[in-house]
């Protein structure tokens, strides 16, 4: 960062006695003073709130902290701890599954609501708007409201909507085979209209034309839809999936507010097992070392899957 | 409720005999069995996604000891829900809420707008290497910095102060978001450097050609970063969490979870609460609508 201030500055300086430079010297300086006025809010916050935190998590992993006793260095073994942790393999597990099925569901259901929901009229715009409302909502309050519709006994909300096409009561977040997919189901209902509007905007591009000659042709919708509308889809879906999958990695607030990861560890994600321990437990070194491994993971795939759409492109 | 859904059903009434090609699933505009599936689906899916948010509305003006009692119209009206949530402090986490997420979202906007101009509208060196940071922070999730940023709250490298329990623990780190820098700055650089130069020719400053040259033309994108940055400030729970000294700092959203563990007064206190929450980004979300569209599709494309 420094370099870039020192380089230009030291030109004009140089140039001191000739004629012409003054003016240019002035300007080139202060172009250089906005810069960085401009620059400066952004680079202080980022510095403390970002960059200091980041490189102390990396320090802390690699220390065993004791508040009062001093840290004392123990090189990688807080990693060793983390993946020979059977709560944290339990947790990586849940946080692929609910991953998975959260982001393939809410890709099938955004896809199903973007074409029930596409056209112009005015009643249509009005349903989009209101089955966005979820997406709006933040995310404690989403929860809170799942809370209540998944009341466990046989008259809660839920359980009375099942009771009329026959299915028994179920226990929801309060029962361990079922409450890892009842959170999956609340991050559906509020992920899948969000990429709705994706798929919208990607079904408002395809060439009208294109489903008029497939009409004379005799293709039926079916026909249609493979050959025609999903392949013209595909750049938004590819972008939709890789972001909302590398995204579900870092799930936390839905399960804390849900769950908190019970009943019984049935649904700790990799999140709020760090948090727990961090947190709860205090122990700082071991939870970093799960940060920094979530860190490299959740780049590797972020710049991994910008190397592939890149390469996509040039071809 | 009811009312409405029939009365918004889709009409697809339309003159053009070839409207049938203007959606993937070939909507037919006449009425028929067709237009019946498709009324029905609209009522299932408005039902799905929506109606849930007129049981807690319902629910939070009503007396309900028991989820098990909410209904989509409140059987009595009453306001006891929100008196029993005012003395458990709803106002205060409103209020902190509200600050948090008015501050934040100016900070954030100006440092965004500031950076912006920065990144796109000058030259200099190492400027590739400060977007490459910007792209970094927009990669880095918040959450896997959640337990050294409590620490660095807690005691402030080099200036030694704790922002622990003040508003400004959350206010100043939700300052600084790379999706609204880049989303500025991508948008700036369109502007055609022609305006710039007529008007430095006229002796314009550098704040004053940010203020009244470059942001007006900008107003798509202002509107874009406001109605994201201010989902982001709003939707922040671990953050206020690990900021807050104690409950009393909490925002509305993670003040949730207390009043939620209250058991002598049911859940309308809880509702009461969660419908405070939801007004703000309900009205965000009506005025900054277009924005919201346009940003999601934009981010969409440009990944």
């Amino acid at each position: 960062m420094t370099s870039a201030a020192t380089k230009p500055a030291v030109t004009p300086v140089q140039a001191k006695r000739s004629s012409p430079p003054p003016r240019r010297r002035k300007g080139n300086r202060a172009h250089l003073l906005a810069v960085w006025v401009f620059l400066l809010p952004a680079a202080v916050l980022a510095l403390y709130f970002k960059f200091i935190p980041m490189v102390e998590g990396i320090r802390l992993s690699l220390f065993k902290v004791q508040p009062f006793l001093g840290d004392v260095f123990v090189g990688f073994d807080n990693y060793v701890s983390v993946l020979t942790d059977a709560r944290f393999m339990d947790a990586l597990g849940h946080t692929v599954i609910l991953g998975v099925t959260q982001t393939m569901g809410a890709l099938v259901v955004g896809f199903v609501l973007a074409l029930l929901l596409e056209g112009q009229a005015k009643s249509l715009w009005f349903l989009r708007t209101a089955i966005f409302l979820p997406v709006v909502t933040a995310l404690a309050v989403v929860g809170e409201i799942w809370r209540i519709l998944y009341f466990p006994t046989a008259d809660g909300p839920l359980n009375t909507i099942l009771s009329w096409v026959g299915l028994g009561p179920l226990q929801f977040l309060n029962g361990t085979d079922t409450a890892l997919w009842s959170i999956a189901v609340v991050g559906i209902w509020s992920g899948a209209p969000y990429n709705m509007v994706i798929i919208l905007a990607g079904l408002a591009g395809i060439d009208r034309a294109l489903y008029e000659s497939a009409g004379v042709d005799g293709a039926t919708v079916w026909q249609r839809l493979r050959y025609i509308t999903l392949p013209a889809l595909r750049p938004a879906i590819v972008i939709v999936l890789t972001l909302a999958a590398i995204r579900s990695l870092r799930s936390f607030t839905e399960v804390y507010v849900l769950t908190g990861g019970g009943p019984a560890g049935s649904t700790e994600v990799w999140m709020t097992r760090m948090y727990s321990l961090g947190f709860q437990r205090n122990d700082i070194g071991v939870a970093s070392a799960a940060a920094v491994l979530l860190l490299v993971v959740t780049l590797l795939l972020t710049v991994g899957t910008q190397l592939v759409a890149r390469r996509k492109a040039e071809r | 409720m009811s009312h409405t859904t029939t009365r918004t059903s889709p009409r697809t009434k339309r003159p053009s005999s070839s409207s049938r090609f203007d959606s993937a699933l070939g909507w037919s505009p006449g009425f028929g069995t067709n237009m019946v599936l498709r009324i029905v689906l609209c009522v299932l899916v408005f039902c799905i996604f929506a109606l849930p948010f007129a049981a807690i509305i319902s629910g939070a003006f009503d007396r309900n000891s028991s989820p098990t009692e909410i209904t989509l119209l409140p059987k009595t009206f009453t306001l006891a829900n929100f008196e029993a949530a005012s003395q458990q402090g709803l106002w205060g986490y409103l209020l902190n809420s509200l600050v948090i997420a008015g501050g934040g979202l100016l900070l954030q906007m100006t440092v965004s707008v500031f950076a912006a101009y920065s990144l796109s509208r000058k030259k200099f060196r190492g400027q590739a290497i400060l977007l490459l940071l910007v792209l970094l922070t927009m990669m880095l999730p918040e959450e896997v910095i959640a337990i050294p940023l409590s620490l660095v709250l807690g005691d402030l490298p080099l200036l030694g102060i704790s922002l622990r329990g003040s508003v400004l623990a959350v206010i100043l780190p939700v300052g600084i978001w790379g999706f609204s820098i880049f989303i500025m700055s991508e948008f700036m650089k369109e502007i055609p450097a022609e305006i710039e130069e007529a008007a430095r020719l006229d002796g314009v400053g550098e704040f004053r050609m940010l203020f009244t040259i470059i942001l007006p033309l900008c107003k798509p994108a202002l509107g874009v970063i406001g109605i994201f940055g201010f989902m982001m400030v709003w939707d922040q729970y671990l953050l206020p969490l690990i900021a807050a000294n104690d409950p009393s700092d909490y925002t509305l959203t993670v003040a949730l979870s207390v009043l939620r563990n209250d058991t002598t007064v049911g859940p309308g206190v809880l509702l009461a609460g969660a419908v405070m929450a939801m007004i703000p980004s309900l009205l965000v979300y009506l005025f900054l609508q277009r924005s919201m569209i346009r940003g999601i599709t934009a981010g969409a494309t440009k990944g």
